[in-house]
């Protein structure tokens, strides 16, 4: 008996030439809300396929459940793709006794924001609504594990906050949680961090530990749009937050120099580092090689 | 030239997806239009792009040939490589030769597709994908550019590498007219457009839109009115819209984020009208 529940070692996936995931060690524990970070194509989504037992590994292991991602395992599973996985030429009701039929259990209550859909076809509704259903069918037999590939993408805000909600219940419950966001305030949701690059697991741990040895500069200044353009144009791994300006890995003194040189007055501040600016430097390394 | 709808109304059967809306988009700035799914971004970009006929209201947009979209589905051909995407648009603007090879490489080099330029559309990452669609929305150097959810499901450098695009844009005097769902990048558009349920909840800079904002949001681990706040990284946020929150609580300054969320509370209290 385990009380891992989702488990990758030394796992790695080949697509011909091109390694998706290369020797990629993690899991997810029971209870845990562990958040799969990393750009477009670093290998998040070929990995959850492989720990769900959708593709094979092409060398290492993986275990849903303390054994091989078999079809009995994935009954315990509950797994919102990025595509959703739900029948458009099905109703919202037929969706859900299919998937509730599927896993042997029963269909779930209406919540009083879809009562109004049942009969509707799933092409027909709103992205955010789909993902309600989704949600709903995934939910449905209480799941041990859930996987999520953004499951928030697209979402408004009052709707996001509502999912993470029910992610942070269902881990309440004792399920394990692994979800892949871009919003980088839903990672400070998350108990423990991943984050993968080019198809490596490069960090993981806390907010902090993704960081790592990252640091950023604030330009604080009258014309933010300005100073963007002119740091940018100096090839400066310039970053925003709103309409702060924000440069990764900066030395204060030469950004001052491009700075005054196009005639724009900031004070420059060293501030903690993003886990969006440990990315960018990541891609930026990823280019330079 | 600032392009606009006024007035505009949109039913789709017995659907108001647009109600009595009016946006203006002047050359040279980036108006952003925020909103869940469901509340209209699209069908009011779709009016300005000509792909949707008003019930009500007028439209001021540049012919065809001055204007460009990016829908919000890819808007590339998954079987054509970057060149061969950028080249069959950029022919049916009347570009080529040289003047097409030079306008060609520079938009791939700003948006750092150059490496890829070989590669099909099909192999590209979703966030390379985006940026592609956003070449070949601007090739033809257009008045209007109108992008419909550029940065959904792009990862956070791509997204900066867009928002580079969209303001280089702005900056040459282009009209960018853009709808996002991540409310930061809504915050450094020269005029926001929050929409809800097809008609605008509030719009104006940033600035303005922030000033305009009555009551108080506070940060609490248990609110006190469940219907009234909202989840924020690890605690909550609640909304105290008259009399102001009772004594003990924590007030925060609200971010566009807290903005919108409040108002569309307010509008969900409300009830339908």
């Amino acid at each position: 008996m385990t009380s891992i529940l989702l488990r990758a070692e030394h796992s790695t996936r080949r697509f011909g030439p091109f390694t998706a995931v290369d020797d990629v060690s993690m899991q997810v524990q029971p209870g845990e809300v562990v958040g799969l970070l990393g750009a477009n194509g670093a290998g998040k989504t070929t990995l959850i396929r492989m720990l769900l037992g959708l593709i094979a590994v092409t060398s290492g292991r993986v275990e849903l459940l303390g054994g091989p991602p078999d079809r009995e395992r994935r009954r315990r599973l509950g797994y919102v793709p990025q595509g959703l996985g739900l029948y458009g030429d099905l109703t919202v009701r037929e969706n859900l006794a299919f998937s509730a039929q599927a896993y042997g259990t029963a269909e779930p209550a209406l919540p009083p924001a879809l009562t109004g859909h049942a009969d509707v076809l799933v092409r027909a509704l709103p992205l955010g609504a789909q993902r309600q259903v989704a949600f709903l069918a995934a939910l449905a037999h209480s799941p041990d594990v859930l996987v999520l590939d953004e499951p928030t993408s697209g979402v408004d805000a009052l709707a996001r906050a509502a999912l993470w909600d029910t992610i942070r219940a269902q881990a309440e419950h004792g399920a394990g949680v692994l979800v892949t966001t871009h919003y980088m305030q839903e990672a400070q949701q998350c108990d423990r961090l991943l984050l993968m690059s080019g198809g490596q697991l490069v960090a993981q741990g806390s907010e902090a530990d993704i960081v790592g040895s990252t640091t950023a500069v604030a330009v604080r200044t009258e014309d933010w749009a300005q100073a963007f353009a002119v740091l940018n144009a100096a090839g400066a791994p310039v970053m925003l937050a709103g309409r702060a300006i924000r440069v990764a890995n900066a030395d204060p003194a030469e950004l001052q120099e491009v700075l005054q040189a196009a005639g724009i007055e900031a004070s420059l501040q060293p501030v903690p580092a993003t886990i969006e600016e440990r990315m960018l430097m990541l891609a930026r390394g990823a280019e330079a090689s | 030239m600032t392009y606009s709808v006024r007035s505009a109304t949109v039913r789709f059967g017995p659907t108001l997806a647009l109600d009595d809306v009016t946006v203006e988009v002047p050359g040279g700035s980036v108006v952003a239009v925020v909103g869940g799914d469901g509340a209209g971004k699209s069908t009011l970009l779709r009016t300005l792009a000509g792909e949707v006929l008003l019930d009500r209201g007028t439209i001021e947009a540049p012919p065809r040939q001055r204007l460009g979209y990016l829908p919000a589905s890819s808007g590339s051909w998954a079987a054509l490589t970057v060149t061969q995407n950028i080249d069959f648009v950029a022919g049916i603007y009347g570009l080529g030769g040289d003047q097409l090879t030079a306008r060609r490489s520079e938009l791939l080099d700003r948006a750092s597709l150059t490496p890829a330029a070989d590669r099909l559309a099909s192999q590209l990452s979703g966030g390379m994908r985006r940026k592609l669609g956003f070449i070949m929305a601007i090739v033809h150097r257009p008045a209007l550019l109108i992008l419909d959810e550029p940065s959904t499901g792009v990862d956070p450098v791509s997204r900066i590498d867009l928002w580079r695009l969209a303001s280089e844009a702005a900056a040459s005097g282009t009209a960018v007219l853009m709808s996002t769902t991540y409310l930061d990048e809504a915050e450094r558009a020269a005029h926001l457009v929050v929409l809800d349920n097809g008609r605008i909840l509030v719009q104006g800079s940033y600035d303005q839109v922030r000033s305009g904002f009555a009551g108080v949001v506070t940060q609490t681990d248990e609110p006190v009115r469940a219907d009234w706040a909202w989840r924020r990284g690890r605690v909550q946020h609640e909304y105290w819209p008259g009399a102001g929150p009772p004594p003990g609580t924590t007030a925060v300054a609200p971010d566009l984020e807290d903005i919108v969320i409040a108002l569309s509370l307010v509008r969900r209290h409300a009830g339908p009208s």
